[in-house]
């Protein structure tokens, strides 16, 4: 799930007090980062490696960056904005809005997706359904994908300028110029190993900062203490308030919660972006691939403490975090955190690693956008059938494109203050739609070719009128954004499955012959691959991997339950 | 287009990929870089000023960070050292599989 950051960004005085040892730290990072790329070069080949890594990676390598490609900078700041303004509901957005759709990826869909050799999301709707419901799921894609590239890109130059003084266009050029060329040099090679490195740099820039404010409020007791007195006893439980009818800062009731978040928006989001799938489909093997989202789930699991932590401390350390009295924003939750507690050194970790996960949330979008703008759009509808170095030059150029293009978006994205809480709705109505018609298309053989096309664009369609119109000219009352969000996802779902269910009894289905490895229940050469030497251990069996991914998330609720 | 030809293209062009053969290895990169990382910041840790000491709530943080970073590199160089990446099978011909 993306994370429902909040509008205009940090405070101004928050800058950090750097010196020569952290801006060394950060050299250091940039110089691994463009050298990772260069090195990358020479593995790329065909269009296959530059765009799917030859589908050759090892499965610890492709689920690290899967989670990371997630862990982009505006979810950390997010989070935890999310925590100092709701508490400990954060845990939703983890444990049942992420848990159960990745484990869902991992076990259900991925030997579709993998065995039918599919390079793209949307090359599977072109598959299953017919060109049409292609082409408009790869537009909607590409287009997707620029924004949020953008968005990215703004978020980490307001963040630059507030901690380390840096002016807007630098940090957006700067930044944007080393993924240009990581990935323009590497492809998804490069772009995935940066995610992995990143990965582990932002975990030793998070846990000395959680410890540090835990040691501050007086330990996790301290904390619950401080929280309960300032904002009520719910503030710290997960489920504290959410009975249909009663109010909670949240905006929703369990039942939003479990089937808007839990179900629509986080299926939406972990099954069927391209940009973390992508991912998995550049594993080595069939088994590989499955236990891309599972190895991911386990850190997903705990991450949350790493980024919820610091949201309550600073809620607790300062009353009214967030509202215009303290001075600050919920925003403000992890920099103000590193500017009261980390000495040179570690500070020079923690920038470098918010700086790798607005970099690697970047470079996640960019790199799937050239991949599906390449194959999907110029290499299937303007140039079609070329000699395969073409396609590779044109995902080059594509990717530099991709780049100036979200510059721009991030700079047109400057001009909103809240452009932020718009777009992650925006991007509910394009996840959501896509993932009704993949799961109608792939439990219900009957639905027809042309079903595809018109339940993708009804759910979109359906999203959008009820955020707009409905929300927003308060027809009904829903309190919140965040509770519009989830009631838009599940009003998109069931537009766009009511419609394929429709379109499918006047139109004629798919032919069996064609269905075999695309619907459930039915099997296609890629999907009966035996298992690789070592793959046949008890500790990868993905079945066991992702139910052990289930139990454990579960029993996490217990102690915020009660 | 049908299922076929996007399998028969993928397989192909995975038959002509370098990407296994050619790819260094991460780990010798997550390695090297956390054990400078780590060398870098336990140093700073070594003889912590009180102003830093006090900031960071009697803890002296860049010591245990710079040593839990030292050791994930190590961790990474074991592993790498221990358990080198298989040598790449060369194989040219279009596997038929």
């Amino acid at each position: 799930m993306q994370s429902p950051t909040k509008g205009a960004y940090l405070a101004a005085e928050l800058r950090l007090p750097t010196n020569w040892l952290d801006y060394t730290i950060l050299g250091i990072y940039f110089v691994v980062v463009l050298g990772i790329g260069f090195a990358a070069r020479r593995s790329v080949k065909t269009s296959l490696d530059f765009f799917l890594s030859g589908r050759s990676l090892p499965a610890w390598i492709t689920g690290l960056a899967f989670i990371s490609a997630n862990l982009a900078a505006t979810e950390i700041l997010g989070m935890a904005a999310n925590s100092a303004q709701y508490g400990a509901y954060t845990v939703h957005w983890y444990w049942i809005g992420a848990i159960p759709a990745m484990v869902f990826l991992g076990l259900v869909m991925m030997p579709f997706y993998y065995g039918s050799k599919v390079r793209s999301v949307p090359e599977m709707l072109l598959l299953r359904f017919d060109k049409w419901a292609h082409l408009l799921s790869s537009a909607l894609f590409a287009f997707a994908a620029i924004l949020i590239a953008g968005v990215n890109l703004y978020a980490l130059a307001i963040v630059v300028e507030a901690l380390l003084g840096w002016p807007q266009w630098v940090a957006i050029v700067v930044a944007g110029a080393f993924v240009l060329a990581y990935i323009t040099l590497g492809g998804l090679s490069s772009a995935i190993y940066n995610e992995v490195l990143q990965f582990f740099v932002i975990l030793a820039a998070l846990i000395p900062l959680v410890v540090l404010g835990l040691k501050k409020v007086g330990g996790w007791g301290g904390l619950t203490d401080k929280l309960t007195a300032q904002h009520g006893a719910n503030f710290t439980t997960a489920w504290g308030g959410t009975g249909i009818g009663s109010a909670n800062p949240l905006g929703a009731n369990w039942l939003t919660i479990v089937l808007g978040l839990g179900f629509v928006l986080s299926f939406g989001y972990w099954t069927t972006n391209f940009a973390e799938v992508q991912r998995a489909l550049s594993a080595k093997n069939l088994s590989a691939a499955q236990r891309t989202p599972l190895i991911a789930a386990y850190p997903k699991i705990f991450i949350v403490f790493l980024v919820m932590i610091p949201g309550l401390v600073a809620a607790a350390l300062i009353p009214g975090f967030g509202t215009t009295d303290s001075g600050y924003q919920y925003n403000d939750a992890i920099p103000y955190l590193m500017e009261q507690l980390l000495p040179n050194g570690v500070l020079g970790i923690a920038v470098t690693g918010l700086l790798a996960a607005f970099m690697a949330g970047m470079a996640a979008n960019v790199s799937s956008f050239n991949t599906v703008f390449t194959n999907d759009i110029w290499g299937r509808y303007v140039e079609k059938g070329r000699e395969d170095e073409y396609y590779v030059r044109f995902g080059r150029l594509i990717t530099v494109i991709g780049v100036c293009a979200s510059v721009g978006t991030a700079f047109l994205a400057s001009s909103f203050s809240n452009i932020m809480s718009y777009l992650q709705t925006l991007f509910s109505f394009f996840n959501v739609p896509m993932f009704v018609v993949f799961i109608v298309g792939m439990f219900w053989k009957r639905a027809s070719v042309k079903s595809g096309f018109w339940g993708l664009l009804a759910g979109t369609v359906a999203a959008m009128v009820n955020y707009f119109w409905i929300y927003k000219q308060g027809i009904i009352d829903i309190p919140t954004d965040q509770g519009a969000n989830f009631v838009s996802a599940i009003v998109g779902f069931v537009a766009g499955g009511v419609v394929m269910i429709a379109v499918s009894l006047f139109t004629a289905p798919k032919p069996a012959e064609e269905l075999q490895g695309l619907v459930y229940g039915t099997t296609s050469p890629g999907m009966s691959e035996p298992p690789a030497v070592g793959d046949d251990a008890w500790y990868r069996r993905p079945a066991l991997l992702g139910w052990g991914a289930i139990v454990l998330a579960a029993a996490c609720y217990i102690p915020f339950s009660f | 287009m049908s299922e076929h030809d996007v399998q028969r293209e993928v397989t192909e062009l995975q038959a002509k990929s370098a990407t296994a053969a050619r790819i260094f290895d991460l780990r010798r990169i997550i390695g090297g870089l956390f054990v400078l990382y780590g060398i870098i910041v336990t140093i700073a840790g070594i003889n912590p000023s009180d102003s830093s000491l006090d900031k960071s709530e009697g803890i002296n943080i860049n010591l245990w960070t710079g040593l839990g970073m030292l050791a994930l590199g190590i961790f990474f160089l074991i592993w790498l050292k221990l358990k080198p990446a298989a040598p790449a099978k060369v194989d040219e011909k279009p596997d038929d599989a």
